[in-house]
């Protein structure tokens, strides 16, 4: 259906082939969330790996800043529809933090955890493989809290709701269980190319 | 953890699109302006959620906005072929805004889909008062809750907190003092930043912590939910506040429209 009189905002051309359906480019950087933004010192945080109830492995934060480090440059899509392009990250590959444990991922299905209580359920297959990572670090410096700092998952390829800030752990679970926004009418998977953004789109 | 109760199961079925009708359009203040839809498909909704407008150009490009719905959902049960009410501020240099306050006319047909989002509802058996807070055209799912609140539920006592330029920016000014002067149990405070308030209760300054502590007075308990929109240095500012008045992070429901 066609809308009488738009013709749109024809600034990236340039770019098409990056931006998924619906999206559109920010040079900033908003911020969503659903409640106000814990502060967590890094005193305190801490990075556990659990298989269902079971803990595995934690990490402080010296801990886990003394793991490998990469550094990413990714392209970013939010389900409000904005895309930002050449994001900057530097922390830990989730391959790198199971590499650590000495595990090898025992189930299909994750559901990451935050400080604020939030959960966001990721398949292992969108997290291994140099998919995602624990980003401590946005455009080479430590991350901010409204972004998610001390830390944030970031899952670049998936919605950015995906990408959990303030991130305090990772859990496998034996079935897809939603998380926060999953079961508050968003899609389970989330790919911004095949525009999933509200369940069963 | 938060408190509310998930509207869906992830199993519901897709929301989908349909073309809506402009039946009219309402100027509201300098820089926000109401548009009404007629529904093809028209569908329940809880107070504070949106709905996503597309808009395709002919070359197949398009844009998508989410918008929050200003209507009083209690309408559509009572009515369900009752129109939804968008207020959508004009922002320089955007895309989709500045299409509606240009372009868009009565009769135009949109590409809209709802109900969307199922966190930022009012809730279905409050627990305690309720304290609302918001800027500019975050006061829209908040009006939507008011309404609702107004229409069905006599006890719960509610206090809005409203930041805006002037007078003259205040979204629905008239309404909310009517509701003021109507209901014992709702108080309206407005923080005018640009020009003295013209009512004694009111703040001639931005939003601080000071403030909340002042409106959390116009409560009789303290509120068991808070709702706070507008954009994002907004909303930091209001839910810090908020927690240093000593409500706790899960009583605190944001969210932000941007900047
Ligand atoms: C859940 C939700 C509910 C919402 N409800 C409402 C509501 O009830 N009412 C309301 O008014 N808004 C609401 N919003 C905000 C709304 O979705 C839009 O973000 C807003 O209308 C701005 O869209 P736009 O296309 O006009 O501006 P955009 O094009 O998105 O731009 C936003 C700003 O960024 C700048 N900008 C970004 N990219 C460019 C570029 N390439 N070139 C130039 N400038 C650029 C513009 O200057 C502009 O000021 C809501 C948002 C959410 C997430």
């Amino acid at each position: 259906m066609l809308t009488r009189g738009f013709s749109g905002r024809k600034s990236a051309q340039e770019f098409v082939d990056r931006i998924p359906p619906g999206q559109h480019l920010v040079e900033n950087f908003p911020v969503l969330s659903a409640g106000p933004a814990p502060r967590v010192d890094t005193a305190e945080w801490k990075f556990s790996l659990k298989i269902g109830p079971k803990p595995v492995k934690a990490w402080t934060w010296a801990e886990f800043n003394a793991l490998p480090q990469s550094k990413w440059v990714r392209d970013i899509h939010c389900v409000t529809t904005w895309s930002k392009l050449d994001t900057q990250w530097e922390g830990v590959t989730i391959d790198d933090i199971l590499a650590d444990a000495d595990l090898e991922a025992p189930t299909e299905f994750v559901l990451a955890h935050s400080y604020d209580g939030y959960s966001t359920n990721v398949p292992i297959a969108d997290l291994s493989v140099g998919k995602a990572m624990v980003a401590t670090k946005f455009g080479g410096k430590p991350l901010e809290r409204d972004h998610g700092g001390p830390a944030r998952l970031l899952v670049p390829h998936l919605y950015f709701w995906k990408s959990a800030k303030w991130v305090n752990g990772l859990q496998f679970t034996t079935r897809d269980e939603a998380g926060f926004w999953e079961l508050r009418g968003y899609h389970m998977r989330g790919d911004p190319w095949r525009e999933q953004r509200y369940t069963n789109d | 953890m938060s408190s509310d109760t998930p509207t869906t199961d992830g199993q519901s079925a897709k929301i989908e699109w349909q073309s809506a009708v402009v039946s009219s359009i309402v100027r509201q203040t300098p820089t926000i302006t109401s548009y009404f839809f007629r529904l093809p498909q028209p569908f329940a909704y809880r107070a504070g959620q949106h709905v996503d407008v597309r808009l395709t150009a002919p070359d197949g490009y398009s844009a998508s906005r989410s918008y929050s719905i200003a209507s009083s959902p209690c309408k559509m049960f009572s009515d369900p072929s009752a129109e939804i009410e968008l207020a959508i501020e004009r922002l320089e240099e955007g895309e989709v805004s500045p299409f509606f306050h240009a372009v868009v006319q009565e009769n135009d047909e949109i590409a809209l889909r709802g109900p969307l989002g199922g966190h930022f509802v009012w809730p279905e058996k409050p627990a305690g008062p309720i304290l609302l807070i918001g800027s500019g055209s975050g006061l829209v799912p908040l009006i939507s809750m008011l309404r609702h609140a107004c229409r069905t539920d006599n006890d719960t006592p509610v206090a809005l907190l409203l930041s805006a330029r002037t007078r003259e920016d205040v979204l629905y000014r008239d309404e909310l003092i009517a509701y003021e002067e109507k209901l014992r149990r709702f108080s309206l405070r407005l923080a005018i930043t640009r020009e003295p308030p013209h009512r004694d209760k009111d703040f001639g300054r931005r939003i601080d912590a000071g403030m909340l502590g002042e409106v959390l007075g116009d409560l009789p308990a303290m509120p068991a939910h808070v709702f706070i929109c507008g954009s994002n240095g907004f909303v930091n500012i209001a839910a810090d506040g908020a927690l240093a008045a000593g409500l706790p992070a899960a009583a605190i429901k944001t969210e932000r429209y941007g900047e």
